[in-house]
């Protein structure tokens, strides 16, 4: 299935996204279609829930930062895999710097992670996302470090305290609820 | 007659101190802790082709409340330091440290935002070991400066 292909099955579903069909030096596995920032969600819902197409695998989420050369400077990029039909497509789109993307966490749970990860290390808000900390850098990190302005031989000292994250009594109410959650083994009352 | 037998007794005299230095240096306990490609050449000096054995420091030890060296073997991540500061915290006296490799003495190649630029900033060092990385025969060779300098330690 070509780029053209999908966008033709694709655009009667979303008809207010702008689809456009992108070249790569693996097209013929991995199709790559355009698609304007702000109707991502509703693309991906269709691209997920629709039979025929039935993108089910959030496979990554990645980012290029063409700062100074282009604006708007971000590349957004995600990769989606359908087993069931054994294809792979790969959606791009173009992101201003200060500019907040729509979260597809409400199609695949487990993009929350990537798009966690992408904030981290490039700065890019995703709304409607439930939990968006830092993943990689320590959390209270400041800047962005896969940013082109980064300046990536900061000097700083290194933390060398990093205090625990629950209290005793949550350590323990926690390790209490998940034994209470388990069936009792065999042999023990 | 049987005091002079007392005195065949073989007994050998010296000082509580020299005593002690010899019983530190002699079974230097590293924790089992590696960061990075420098705690593959931390396994080969522990195996039978180097044979750390010879010195007395073969025992990697899974904790660090029973271990007497810390071998800081790669590069120390800005988010790893607070745990080997931890780790070194746990260890009890006397506890001595050693920085293998260029990246755990000054970053090495790695001059960036994530790395710690020399693990100095986390814990004190007593020896630190050049190489990228370097070969057991120079970490063997830090242990025995590790060694000099413990038999020089005073009470």
């Amino acid at each position: 299935m070509t780029a053209t292909d999908l966008i033709a099955q694709l655009q009667p579903l979303v008809p207010e996204a702008t689809l456009s069909p992108l070249t790569a030096a693996d097209d013929d596995i991995n199709p790559t279609v355009g698609v304007s920032a702000e109707h991502i969600e509703p693309v991906c819902r269709a691209l997920c829930d629709t039979p025929g197409l039935e993108f089910v695998a959030f496979s990554d989420i990645t980012v290029a930062d063409f700062y100074p050369l282009r604006e708007p400077r971000f590349d957004v990029v995600y990769h989606l895999v359908s087993p069931q039909r054994r294809a792979r497509i790969r959606l791009k789109l173009q992101l201003a710097g200060g500019q907040p993307l729509r979260s597809v966490t409400s199609v695949w749970p487990g993009a929350g992670w990537p798009e966690r990860e992408v904030f981290d290390l490039f700065g890019i808000v995703f709304d409607g996302h439930e939990d968006l900390r830092r993943l990689m850098m320590p959390e209270d990190w400041e800047g962005h470090p896969l940013r082109k302005d980064y300046p990536v031989q900061v000097r700083k000292d290194a933390a060398t305290f990093m205090p625990l994250q629950v209290t005793e009594e949550e350590f323990r109410a926690s390790v209490e609820r998940d034994r209470a959650s388990r069936p009792a083994p065999e042999g023990k009352r | 007659m049987g005091i002079e037998t007392d005195f065949e007794i073989p007994v050998v005299t010296t000082q509580l101190e020299k005593v002690v230095q010899w019983a530190r240096r002699s079974a230097i306990w590293p924790v089992t802790f590696g960061l990075a490609c420098c705690a593959i050449e931390m396994m080969a000096m522990s195996c039978s082709r180097y044979d750390i054995a010879r010195f007395g420091a073969e025992v990697f030890r899974g904790s660090p409340r029973q271990s007497d060296l810390m071998i800081i073997a790669g590069r120390l991540s800005r988010k790893m330091a607070p745990a080997l500061r931890r780790i070194y915290d746990q260890m009890p006296e006397p506890k001595w440290v050693i920085s293998m490799g260029a990246c755990a003495s000054c970053g090495g190649v790695f001059d960036n935002y994530a790395i710690v630029q020399g693990s100095d900033q986390v814990v004190p060092i007593d020896v630190y070991i050049p190489g990228c990385p370097p070969r057991p025969e120079s970490v063997i060779y830090g242990i025995v400066q590790l060694q000099k300098k413990i038999a020089a330690q005073k009470m």
